[in-house]
């Protein structure tokens, strides 16, 4: 349906997780000839008894989090979860069965056997058969996240040590209370199918986060701030401070390097700053959006309807369908936005969470566009869907959360290209006379067909007469998805370009969490209706 | 693993406890069954079974824990993980809130669990899917929806005494039925203990009637309106929503340390205030017959009948067992379930008593706006409606509103009678100047 709760969010672990030692963390997983060996039994198991086509995932799950409040450690999780899944075409249907801990042929095979069954049973409801777009098979095959360093390889009191440094930071510059996460995930998956591709594939991600909160006694009243930060595909080397990655402005933010302790520092201030910041008078503005802050509403806004899937309505009952219906694209000519709006799907980006070498049904991942010049041209789709938007491939955009969980076609990394044009963003804020330039993530919600949202933020900033003239609060937009992209105009270069992203985005019945980025530059949005949040209870 | 006897488990855990080198050891035993159907475009779109077993142990050293967890029950490996929680638990850094864990406890006599639902396999499934599809399919009507079935147990033991047991089943079906041309959407959501307690076909009926009801929505101006929430508009199976935003909004802590909207102005909660309409009761209760819960919390506390909001006062809060030492006080665990005093009116009557109002099935994509006052956002959805002297009139579009639980209970005109909604009763609640920020173009 869309991303989890704010606040300081819960650890997401895939099912089966069971709790080790952080020393586990680094054991190898199985070798690949083993696992290839135990795929093999499935794919002929199913074979014998009738499947036309067969995959199978064999994933390795760990997960550490650190997780600490003041000068308090509260936990540390480290966990695995290790097993194989079976999908398979039988009778012209899916079928699918996981097993956990397979330990050799026999586990699989049997596992292939039973989605065999399940399909054949399912075949009875069926209104059409599946019809799988043809996907060359790559041989052997690997890859691996381009990380520095593993995250897991970091003695945990490094970890612990920066949590705490970063806690005492906060409450030395004002902050009351503060909370600081180390979210790090490595998955170690590896593909077979029927195709005959056979991918092993290492994914690393990391996810630095903090909540500081400021109280004044006198009006009873908290603020909070929360990081900056993004969650990355990427090792430890994200916490290196390095001064290439700063983008230096009215506050730091953050590119391929996040530096934790300056963020926390200036956290605890402007959360201290907002108490005396002046309540925003509810209109229209002129945004100005930061990367930090833009990306959720990509996500929300042109990454979630232009799902096939949800368009096709199998998203119906939970997560709902899309105002992006087909007939739109079919014209060639719906104004998704402004000229200057081009939005492209890419699970190939280094450094960000969706990047991969082949997505969970053996397709090479790609790069694509959604919205070329403000126009609708594309969807996302996977194999069983490229047919439907006369496709004859798959776009590569299948994931699992697990072993345990089947595929289906999840958010790639959606992005807005930056502007050709070079544009720095004090350049446009000097053009805007009444505007709000906001920086961070905060509040979020969309409806069910993605047209209406509302969207916070971390920190606001009134722009008058093209200067900053200070901060505001209570600051919330609401728009239509069309139209606050059509009120797209200026786009900075990409100079600007970082990425933004979640690890939870939630999607499916039972839910399934995904990784995923959203880039963009600075960008600005005319005329956007605001409204002020304030209330009295 | 099948469901355990209370007995089975402990023989388990009793082993394990002997295995304990640590100064304190604790040992959780849980396993059970899932299973799920899912459906859409009038057509079953996945469905599976699982079977999940584990147990965890948690070992300790003055302040410091450690946890290991294992699914092979042999006592090589059942002593195998004691002895990591052991290693993990000698290598933490110590946790200065760490509580003794707690000594033999009483607990209520609580049963939510239904042998009807345990014995759930693929063709009941089938079957609850088919009486589901059956009526749509026939009136043209498309529909989505999705059972999840679930039968489990969990038990805790440790080296001070403590044994417990618990065991569980639940069902959640919802399903969201269309009109073949997108105008016009419907929801129905139900969830039940005892599986014999549950009638997709009725749940889609009431699908089915707002769906076809709801085509050609007018648009009436955003603002603030008197309007009639349904219980799926006040608590949801699968989303953030307005009352348990409250319910759990309640923790002392948070109100103690300034950041709630329970604390008080210069230091303190506003426990014993009263902050919402005199008709506002909360309780929970786990041997409630309709919303059976579990008898312990996850430490291993009793969950007892207990008075959260009286007559519009706050009666009690829910304390960590850490917190309430440091303040003195009962460490009273947060509620299995959550109970709202209603009226004894049903949906029609209130709609009947209502000159001018908007009928809300449900609430959607609902997030926090504001942690202060519990500012919440989100929109209508599946069955939006407008009210005149007692009668629906017409479908309207969905709106967004912006509004905050403790303002809705305070703008209270009138309850109906409460149903189970999430393992939780609420009653539908008519609620004068709901505020409505602007229009959604979604069906």
């Amino acid at each position: 349906m869309g991303l989890g709760t704010a606040g300081i969010i819960l650890p997401n672990l895939p099912a089966f997780s069971r709790t080790v030692s952080p020393e586990q963390l680094l054991e190898p997983g199985l070798d690949v000839a083993v696992k290839k060996r135990l795929a093999d039994a499935a794919l002929n198991a199913a074979k014998s008894k009738g499947a036309t086509y067969t995959d199978v995932r064999i994933g390795r799950y760990l997960n550490q989090f650190v997780i600490t409040r003041e000068d308090k450690v509260q936990n540390i999780v480290n966990t695995e979860s290790y097993g194989v899944g079976v999908r398979v075409i039988a009778d012209g249907c899916w079928g699918f069965a996981a097993v956990v801990d397979a330990k050799n042929e026999a586990d699989t095979a049997k596992a292939a056997e039973t989605a065999v069954a399940i399909a054949k049973a399912n075949a009875k409801l069926m209104k059409e058969p599946v019809q799988l777009a043809s996907q060359k098979g790559y041989g052997e095959v690997s890859w691996k996240a381009p990380i520095q360093r593993n995250a897991f390889e970091v003695p945990i009191k490094e970890k612990v040590d920066l949590l705490l440094g970063v806690n005492d930071a906060a409450l030395k510059n004002g902050a009351n209370y503060v909370n600081s996460v180390l979210f790090m995930v490595n998955e170690q998956k590896y593909f077979a199918s029927t195709d005959g591709t056979y991918a092993d594939q290492d994914i690393h991600r990391i996810w630095p986060i903090f909540t500081v909160t400021a109280i004044d006694p006198k009006t009873g009243k908290f603020e909070t701030r929360n990081a900056l930060s993004a969650p990355m595909g990427m090792g430890y080397e994200y916490l290196q401070r390095n001064p290439v990655d700063k983008v230096t402005g009215i506050t730091t933010r953050y590119n391929k390097g996040y530096d934790m302790l300056e963020d926390v520092t200036a956290a605890a201030k402007q959360a201290r700053a907002k108490h005396a910041a002046k309540s925003v008078e509810a209109g229209k503005y002129d945004l100005v959006l930061d990367p930090s802050h833009l990306w959720l509403t990509i996500h929300e806004s042109v990454g979630h309807p232009l799902e096939l899937d949800r368009v096709l309505g199998y998203e119906a009952n939970f997560a709902g369908t899309s105002f992006a219906t087909l007939d739109k694209w079919k014209s060639k000519d719906f104004n998704y936005g402004s000229k200057q709006v081009n939005l492209i799907a890419d699970k190939t980006q280094v450094g960000s969470l969706g990047a991969v070498g082949y997505d969970d049904e053996g397709v090479q991942t790609q790069k694509w566009d959604l919205v070329r010049d403000g126009t609708l041209v594309n969807y996302q789709a996977i194999r069983d869907q490229a047919h439907i938007i006369d496709e004859d491939h798959s776009q590569g955009c299948c994931y699992a959360d697990s072993w345990s969980s089947v595929q289906f076609q999840r958010m790639a990394n959606v992005s807005l290209e930056a502007g050709k044009t070079p544009l720095s963003v004090a350049n446009m804020i000097k053009d805007v006379k009444k505007g709000i330039y906001i920086i961070g993530d905060g509040s979020f919600s969309i409806d069910q067909q993605r047209y209406n949202f509302q969207f916070g933020g971390q920190l606001f900033y009134e722009i008058k007469d093209g200067q900053i003239a200070g901060m505001l609060k209570d600051v919330a937009y609401q728009s239509n998805t069309q139209e606050f992209w059509n009120s797209c105009v200026q786009v900075c270069d990409a100079s600007d370009y970082r990425l933004g992203g979640s690890f939870f985005d939630g999607k499916g019945q039972p839910p399934q969490s995904s990784a995923v980025s959203h880039g963009s530059s600075t960008t600005r949005f005319n005329g956007v209706n605001v409204i002020n949040t304030a209330r009295k209870i | 693993m099948a469901i355990l006897t209370k007995e089975e488990a402990k023989t388990i855990i009793d082993k394990v406890l002997a295995y304990s080198k640590s100064d304190e050891m604790s040992v959780n035993l849980a396993g059970g069954r899932t299973g799920n159907i899912r459906y859409a475009r009038n057509a079953v779109s996945t469905s599976g079974e699982s079977v999940n077993q584990s147990l965890s142990v948690t070992s300790v050293f003055g302040k410091r824990a450690g946890t290991a967890t294992i699914n092979e029950f042999d006592d090589a490996s059942l002593e195998k993980t004691v002895r990591r929680a052991e290693e993990v638990a000698r290598l933490a850094p110590e946790n200065p809130e760490y509580m003794p864990m707690l000594g033999p406890q009483t607990y209520l006599n609580t049963d939510p669990y239904a042998e009807s639902t345990a014995k759930m396999d693929p063709n009941y499934r089938a079957q609850a899917t088919f009486d589901s599809l059956d009526p749509c399919r026939k009136k043209n009507l498309v529909a989505a929806g999705y059972m999840e079935d679930t039968a489990r147990f969990n038990a805790i033991g440790n080296t001070k005494g403590l044994s417990a047991y618990n065991r569980e089943t639940s069902v959640e079906f919802s399903i969201t039925v269309r009109t073949a041309d997108g105008l016009g959407s419907g929801y129905g959501t139900s969830d039940v203990t005892d599986v014999s307690k549950l009638s997709t076909k009725a749940v889609t009926e009431v699908a089915m009637g707002k769906a076809q009801a709801s085509a050609s929505a007018r648009a009436l101006e955003p603002g603030k309106y008197t309007v009639i929430l349904e219980p799926a508009a006040l608590v949801s199976n699968v989303d953030a929503s307005l009352m348990v935003a409250l319910i759990r909004s309640m923790d002392a802590r948070n109100a103690d340390e300034g950041r709630s909207f329970l604390s008080k102005k210069g230091g303190g909660t506003r426990l014993g205030e009263k902050l919402f309409d005199e008709r506002v009761t909360i309780n929970s209760d786990p041997t409630n017959p309709e919303v059976p819960s579990g008898a312990f919390s996850g430490d291993g506390r009793p969950q007892e009948k207990i008075t959260w909001i009286e007559k519009g006062v706050v009666k009690n809060m829910p304390y960590s067992r850490y917190w309430a030492e440091k303040k003195g006080v009962k460490a009273v665990p947060p509620g299995g379930n959550f109970i709202m005093e209603g009226g004894t009116q049903s949906l029609a009557d209130m709609i009947k008593g209502t000159e001018k109002g908007i009928l809300v099935t449900r609430l959607w994509y609902i997030r926090p706006v504001d942690p202060q006052t519990l500012l919440y956002t989100g929109l209508t959805r599946d069955g939006t409606f407008y009210i005149e002297n007692g009668q629906i009139k017409f479908p309207v579009k969905n709106f967004r509103f912006n509004e905050s639980p403790v303002i809705m209970l305070n703008n209270l005109e009138a309850m109906g009678k409460p149903v189970r909604i999430g393992g939780n009763l609420v009653p539908p609640l008519k609620i004068r100047d709901f505020t409505f920020t602007s229009l959604s173009d979604a069906v």
